[in-house]
């Protein structure tokens, strides 16, 4: 199992990213934005961070980074692509995952351990867990909001691409940003794409607080 | 020719921004104000003559890049 974490100017959570990867047995590189070789990995992964200052809006100019044109060449051939928190942000603006993010509804930057409830787990990335279930991972972002038209989520729903809702300990819907439905996380149609707000490589550690995240990626390898 | 971009949420997508300056307008006494919506204005300056050649690249620019169709409306103005 060979992991690419991609790295913008601006990613911060390469290494931690890279580190998690690692920690379950995979091998992981650094990808920077400037490269176009992705041959050989299985899963490429974009981290968090503020690429490019999150200007205009997150994840907008990074989207335009040399190595995004492989990174869609590379998903649209079939392969793993996950994109976790400015991720995320950067797959919308590119177009490979469907809606976009605002900021969030309190206009506060969030940064904390929440729950979040799996709502399908027929796709590689959440194989491990079952639906309903329910672990908690770190959040830290201030444009979470997600949005999607009624048709765009319909579709979703229809098609399992609703992945993770936030909620409270007991499964209870519970929405810290105001996104759509409390959805924390997505696929594409075909299941390849992933991205989800939480950070699951911040879940690595007991002594850091929960192990939940080891789970969630560990849906790659196993 | 300066052009200016102008790019709203659309009005179904809730403003947060816009909401925060509203209650901050009620505040300072600002009563009349029924709904605020803050957007960006972005100026290009583009090396022509031709008025609407000007407004044709700045609508392809915004439609790829400016403003995300998903959750953005845009306004294209020439200014001078």
């Amino acid at each position: 199992m060979k992991v690419g974490v991609i790295v913008f100017p601006g990613t911060n959570c390469d290494r931690d990213t890279k580190w998690a990867f690692e920690k379950i047995g995979a091998k992981a590189d650094f990808i920077w934005h400037t490269e176009h070789n992705l041959n050989g990995y299985d899963l490429i992964v974009l981290p968090g961070g503020f690429s490019y200052g999150d200007y205009l809006r997150s994840g907008a100019i990074a989207r335009f980074s040399p190595v995004m044109q492989n990174v869609a060449e590379f998903a649209k051939k079939g392969g793993y692509v996950l994109g976790i928190c400015n991720g995320f942000q950067i797959l919308l603006e590119s177009h490979l995952l469907p809606g976009a993010m605002t900021r969030n509804e309190n206009l506060h930057f969030i940064s904390k351990f929440h729950h979040l409830k799996v709502i399908n787990n027929d796709n590689k990335f959440l194989q491990n867990l079952n639906v309903g279930d329910i672990v908690n991972i770190p959040i830290a972002h201030a444009e979470g909001n997600y949005k999607a038209d009624e048709e765009t989520l319909k579709e979703m729903y229809d098609n399992g691409q609703v992945l993770l809702k936030y909620c409270d300990e007991n499964g209870n819907e519970l929405n810290p940003n105001g996104s759509v439905d409390s959805i924390a996380g997505i696929c594409n149609k075909q299941k390849n794409v992933f991205g989800l707000m939480p950070h699951p490589e911040r879940a690595m550690e007991s002594i850091l607080g929960g192990v939940d995240g080891i789970k969630m990626i560990e849906g790659f390898i196993k | 020719m300066i052009v200016a971009v102008n790019v709203h949420l659309k009005k179904g997508v809730l403003d947060p921004q816009g909401k925060a300056v509203l209650h901050a307008l009620e505040t300072l006494g600002f009563k009349d104000v029924k709904d605020v919506r803050v957007g960006k204005q972005i100026l290009l300056n583009i090396d022509t003559e031709d008025k609407e050649k000007a407004i044709e690249e700045a609508k392809k620019m915004a439609d790829e890049l400016l403003a995300n169709p998903v959750i953005e409306n845009y306004e294209i103005e020439v200014k001078e």
